[in-house]
Formats: C-alpha cells, sequence, structure tokens
C-alpha cells in the first residue's frame, strides 16, 4: 500500500452526513476485475451530468480545487456497501486524507488497506476545518502522520490514530507478508481448534 | 474470569495473536476466520493480489463462491450476463474458484441464490463461527449464532491467504426486544425502529447483539432479516446467541454436522451466551408493541417514518446540518413536507434482496396478495432469495399467487437491490422495496426508493400507493 507521511494540498469540503459508497463509486464502475480506471467513477454523479459533461458547481470540478489531496466531509462517510473500489477511487482522485467525525467501519478499515488516511476529530475541529476548505484563498492543508498534526496556517490541529496503524500508514506495510510471517502460528491455532470442535474441521 | 459477551467469548476464542499489548475495544488481534463467501463483483482484484504474489488459498474449502450481483433474473435463466463487464466478471471469477480449489455455486448451478441467502441454507454458516465476507451484508450470520461482519477487497485476499484477519476489537452494544410484536408488524419494521432510533452510524464502531423475548420469539429467518439490516445502522458485526429455533433450523441442513458429531456441536452451541452480569458498552431496549409498519421517506435507511405519519418537515429540525440533509433528501425524493405517506403513488413494487427474499417473506407478500390483482400503472417483480427458495415457492404455489396478481416471478440474484444488472429503475420512478438501502440511485439514477416490509410492498403495488398493510389484512 501507498506509504503516507507529511502530504499538503487543497482540501475541499463536502459537508452532507452518509455519504454512502454508492455516491462515491456508483455501480457501473464496479464491473472491472482490476483496480484500474476508476477515478473517473469517483463522485461521478455529483461530478458529471447525464450528459457526462463536467457540473462547473461541484466543488471538485472547480479551478481552485483541481489538485484537492484532502477532503473535509459530514458523518457517517463511506457508509453502506463493502466495495474497496470506493477507496482505490478516491485515491486515484489524488485524495490522501480525509477529515470528519465518523467513518463507517469497512471504509475505515479498506482505507487502511490502502493508505488513505482517515482523521477523526471533534465537529468544531470539522466545521473550522470545512470552513477553511470551502475558501480558496485559504484551503490548503498539510498533514504531518508521523506528528499527528493537520496544519493550516497558523492552525495547528492534532487528531489521535491507533499506534500499529499509524507505523503501517508511514512504513506502507504489506499486511499479507506480515501475517504470513506467523504462519506457523496459525497451523498451531487451527490444529488445537479444529480438534476442539471437530465438526467444524471438515 | 470477568463476566463475557458472547463477542467477548467469540473473538477471545478466535484469537490466534495479540497485535499489540492493549486489551479491550480497540485492541489489535490476528482472528481466525471459519468461512468466508464470495462473490463475482468484490473478489477479483483479491484473487489477482494472490496470482501476484504467487500465493495461495490457506484453507479452500472454508470458502463458497456464489454469483450473485450481476447476474441476470429473467425467468428463462440461461448463462448469458446482460453486459460485457458482468460477463468478464463471471468468467473471472470460475477461473479463480477452479484454479484455487474453490466451490462455486454460477448462475446455472440449482443452489444459487444470493449468497447471504444460500449460505445459511446449506448450513454452511454454525453457531459459534466468526464469518468475514466480502460483502457488508455479512452480518445476517448473526442470526446463526455466528458473527458476521463485511469486509473490503484487501482483506479478502488477506482471508484467502492466511485463513485470518488483522482485526480490531469493537464495542459492544446489546439491543433487547420486549414484548410481542402486533399483528402486521415484522422483523423489517423491528430493525427500520431500530435505525431510525440510533440513526445510520449509530452502532458505528459496536458489536450488537440481539437479545429478549421478542427475538426469541421470532423466527430464524425474521431473526437474519434484522441481523442483515443491522449493518445500515453502522454495526460492524451482528450476533444473537443461538437457541433451540437455530439448531432446528440447521438439523439435517446439508453441511451441517450429522450423527455424534451434531451432538457435540450442540452441546457447545448451547453455551454459546453472554454471562448474566456480562456488561455492554451501550444498551438499547425497544418494546416490541410500540413498532408500526415504518417506511422510508428519505435517502437513508434511518429517514423513515410510520406508514399512517407524514413526510415531515425540515423547518421542524433544530440541527441545521440535519435540515439540510433532510431537504436534499426530499428533494431528491419528490415529496413535500406534510404529504400523508399513505397517499405517496408507486410505480414499481420490488420483493427480494437478501433481507427479506426467504420463503417466510414470499410467503407474507402472497398472503396479501391472494385473490388480489396490482394496481394499473404498477410494474411487480418477485426475486426470490435463492434458486432453493424459488423451488420450495413453487411447490406450495405461491408462484401462481404472485402471477396472478400480476407480479413477475423471476429467477434468483440481487437484482433490483442494487441494480448492477439489468434490472433498473427509470429517472423518476418510485418503487416500494423490501430491500435495505434507500441511498440515492441505488435502484437507478434517479430511481426513488422507499424501504418497507415484503407485505407492506404487496399492499402498496395493490394500493398504487404506499398503505398500511393492515387495512388490507383486516379486508381479507
Ligand atoms: S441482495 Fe442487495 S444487499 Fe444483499 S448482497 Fe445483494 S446487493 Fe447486497
Amino acid at each position: 500500500m501507498q506509504a503516507f507521511t507529511t502530504v499538503a494540498g487543497p482540501a475541499a469540503p463536502l459537508p452532507a452526513a452518509n455519504v454512502d459508497t454508492d455516491v462515491i463509486m456508483p455501480k457501473q464502475f464496479l464491473k472491472g476485475i482490476d483496480r484500474s480506471g476508476l477515478s473517473r467513477g469517483t463522485f461521478h454523479d455529483l461530478r458529471f451530468d447525464a450528459q457526462g459533461a463536467p457540473r462547473p458547481d461541484f466543488v471538485l470540478n472547480r479551478p481552485e480545487w483541481a489538485e484537492t489531496r484532502f477532503l473535509v466531509v459530514g458523518p457517517n462517510f463511506g457508509c453502506g456497501s463493502s466495495r474497496e473500489h470506493a477507496v482505490w477511487g478516491l485515491m486515484q482522485l489524488g485524495i490522501r486524507a480525509i477529515i470528519g467525525t465518523t467513518f463507517a467501519g469497512i471504509f475505515a478499515d479498506n482505507a487502511a488497506n490502502n493508505g488513505l488516511l482517515l482523521i477523526g476529530v471533534d465537529l468544531a475541529e470539522v466545521a473550522t476545518l470545512a470552513d477553511l476548505a470551502a475558501d480558496p484563498q485559504r484551503n490548503r492543508l498539510a498533514i504531518d502522520l508521523p506528528a499527528q498534526s493537520i496544519l493550516a496556517g497558523d492552525l495547528r490541529v492534532p487528531f489521535e490514530i491507533p499506534p500499529s496503524r499509524k507505523d503501517a500508514l508511514i512504513r506502507g506495510l504489506d499486511a499479507i507478508g506480515t501475517t504470513l510471517d506467523q504462519a506457523a502460528t496459525i497451523r498451531a491455532f487451527e490444529d488445537r481448534y479444529h480438534a476442539a470442535q471437530p465438526w467444524l474441521a471438515q | 474470569m470477568s463476566p463475557r459477551t458472547l463477542y467477548d467469548m467469540l473473538i477471545d476464542g478466535h484469537t490466534v495473536a495479540r497485535l499489540d499489548d492493549r486489551s479491550g475495544p480497540g485492541a489489535e488481534v490476528l482472528l481466525y476466520i471459519d468461512r468466508t463467501v464470495l462473490n463475482e463483483y468484490t473478489s477479483p482484484q483479491a484473487f489477482s493480489g494472490l496470482r501476484e504474489a504467487g500465493r495461495r488459498v490457506w484453507r479452500p474449502q472454508a470458502a463458497l463462491g456464489v454469483v450473485d450481483h450481476v447476474n441476470p433474473t429473467a425467468p428463462d435463466r440461461n448463462a448469458e450476463m446482460p453486459d460485457a463487464g458482468g460477463a468478464n466478471q463471471v468468467r473471472y471469477f470460475a477461473e479463480n474458484c477452479r484454479d484455487f480449489g474453490i466451490e462455486l455455486f454460477d448462475v446455472l448451478h440449482p443452489l444459487q441464490g444470493i449468497e447471504h441467502v444460500v449460505a445459511p441454507e446449506l448450513g454452511f454458516i454454525l453457531p459459534g463461527m466468526v464469518v468475514g465476507a466480502g460483502d457488508s451484508h455479512t452480518t445476517t450470520y448473526g442470526a446463526l449464532g455466528a458473527l458476521g461482519f463485511g469486509i473490503g477487497t484487501s482483506d479478502i485476499e488477506h482471508y484467502l491467504a492466511t485463513s485470518t484477519l488483522r482485526y480490531r476489537r469493537m464495542r459492544t452494544m446489546r439491543v433487547t426486544l420486549d414484548g410481542t410484536l402486533a399483528p402486521g408488524v415484522t422483523a423489517k419494521d423491528v430493525v427500520m425502529a431500530l435505525i431510525r432510533r440510533i440513526g445510520a452510524s449509530g452502532a458505528t464502531g459496536y458489536a450488537v447483539e440481539f437479545a429478549g423475548p421478542g427475538i426469541a420469539a421470532l423466527s430464524v429467518e425474521g431473526r437474519m432479516t434484522i441481523c442483515n439490516m443491522a449493518v445500515e445502522g453502522g454495526a460492524r458485526g451482528v450476533i444473537m446467541a443461538p437457541d433451540q429455533a437455530v439448531f432446528d433450523y440447521l438439523a439435517g441442513k446439508p453441511r451441517a454436522p450429522k450423527g455424534a458429531a451434531w451432538d457435540a456441536a450442540v452441546r457447545h452451541w448451547s453455551t454459546l451466551r453472554s454471562d448474566p452480569d456480562a456488561v455492554f458498552d451501550r444498551e438499547i431496549r425497544l418494546d416490541a408493541a410500540e413498532i408500526e409498519p415504518l417506511v422510508t421517506w428519505g435517502i437513508s435507511p434511518d429517514q423513515a417514518a410510520p406508514v399512517g405519519g407524514h413526510v415531515p418537515d425540515p423547518e421542524a429540525e433544530p440541527d441545521a446540518n440535519r435540515r439540510r440533509d433532510m431537504a436534499r433528501a426530499l428533494a431528491y425524493m419528490d415529496l413535500t413536507p406534510g404529504t400523508a405517506l399513505e397517499t405517496v403513488g408507486i410505480q414499481r413494487a420490488f420483493i427480494g434482496s437478501c433481507t427479506n427474499a426467504r420463503l417466510s417473506d414470499l410467503r407474507e407478500a402472497a398472503g396479501i396478495l391472494r385473490g388480489r390483482r396490482i394496481a394499473a400503472g404498477v410494474r411487480g417483480m418477485v426475486v426470490p432469495g435463492s434458486s432453493s427458495v424459488r423451488r420450495a415457492a413453487e411447490a406450495e404455489g405461491l408462484d401462481r399467487v404472485f402471477i396472478e396478481a400480476g407480479f413477475e416471478w423471476r429467477q434468483s440474484g440481487c437484482s433490483l437491490c442494487l441494480a448492477m444488472n439489468d434490472d433498473v429503475l427509470a429517472p423518476g420512478e418510485r418503487c416500494a422495496s423490501s430491500t435495505n438501502r434507500n441511498f440515492e440511485g441505488r435502484q437507478g439514477a434517479g430511481g426513488r426508493t422507499h424501504l418497507m416490509s415484503p407485505a407492506m410492498v404487496a399492499a402498496a403495488a395493490v394500493a398504487g400507493h404506499l398503505v398500511d398493510v393492515r387495512r388490507l389484512a383486516r379486508e381479507h
């Protein structure tokens, strides 16, 4: 997965609650067998009209947000389906971190597995950052993961992240390889477990 | 040992190794996963990852592949997919299952159906299991006493390669259902009432245990409806303590243990319950007697109201953010505040999905439709949850009831629940739907979804508008 240390760039506000993964990545972009080509699908119906032309009023289509790296979002972002395509598409669009109050569980795990940083801060801090993100003069942020800080001008907003998740993000770890280092432990567990509940062993 | 919840017991019993020095919620463990179910649209990149890294599947017999999301549901079944993308996914899925030694129910298989309907009816999911699978409604298996939760594609790949997940412990919530449901009120209304109460993220970060006499009184299929849809309240894992009804449900299922192994299993399963003094991080109580048939009016499953009520007025909502979200929902749904919900006309009626397309659901809907016709201008579709459900329904003549009422009697699949195949709403069409998500565009761009129980969908189809099913039941 993509490593994350310090990233800077514009932030865009998407304040609606419950932005679900159907909105982030509509079904017509789920027909592939690889991860490619998903940037067009990301927020498709918000970004493009029925004829496929960009909607000029949608924030990510406006020139001041052309290089957007961060989203400042409403509560329960990423709810709904487990489709990881939503995370792949956001990253292909250039999004590296998302700031909000709460994120849906499967989406959060998918983000962690791909190096998309989700930052949960309180409602007042989200409101402050959303105001900045909405202002083209002040919408540039920097996120310093080692220091666990969001920086915007003079403002510094600290955030929490579980140490193991932070470490994995900074190092861009391959989780499967790490787990397979413990293959013998898994095998021993499995033998014990199936001996105790033999009906699970078939 | 201090008293533990059933969730704690299952996580402790499946912990292969601790990954940090924490305990309790947030602690990360390497968690053993008993079973998974795979589908054609969230698994391809996981298999590609295995192929690229030269990795094998750790325990192929613990996985089951089912084609369900992209296949057509036209009454005449063939192996043709409606588009090249879907065809490619189905072809690659078959190739992956073959190359990695995984059993596959493809579209022409007699046991094909929606994964969360197929796996329980096969006896593939048993009490005490932990099941992580690449679909959010994996929570369904909570009804069988198995902890079920959805995972994304990277975690599917991790599971396939290792039979484990790197897992962060959840907080625990218990939802206790007291009392008895009134006639005409169903398991679907229970779970919709819960989501309406706690909100679409009310259970985010929690594993939810359902308990209480109201749950015990429900059929196992009704319990599956509740566990299935609890994910729309954010639940990241759902469980119910298995009881005699679950053992009766599983007895004789093809993949359930037999003979002495069955007896040993039931003895173990009977111990699977939260300690009486176990402490949950959050407790919710619902009174079954107060629950009414509900319908959604918005674009999030928590935007629901009793069917006898009215479209709410955003101006009456004090919170500015919620007010804005409500206004947006009403604009999308083309509804005016104050409108009686029972006057909202529909053009489509859909009975299907992993939430509500089991045999008991079809019986309830058919009970309303017997001797009636759907209203002019309404197109009705029944998509059974599995091919087995379809055959069982036909054996008792339910197909005739639906067809005589004017419904299309179709083959199994996800169908109009997410409209990844050719079953789609046209822009602006309004659908009474027994599914689980009323998101914008979920059933087709511009389509408008009202979630409700299958009997309520049948009633709406007959009336041509949303209607309290109890009115029709009384006339029968
Ligand atoms: S029926 Fe709907 S919710 Fe269930 S698995 Fe299929 S698409 Fe998902």
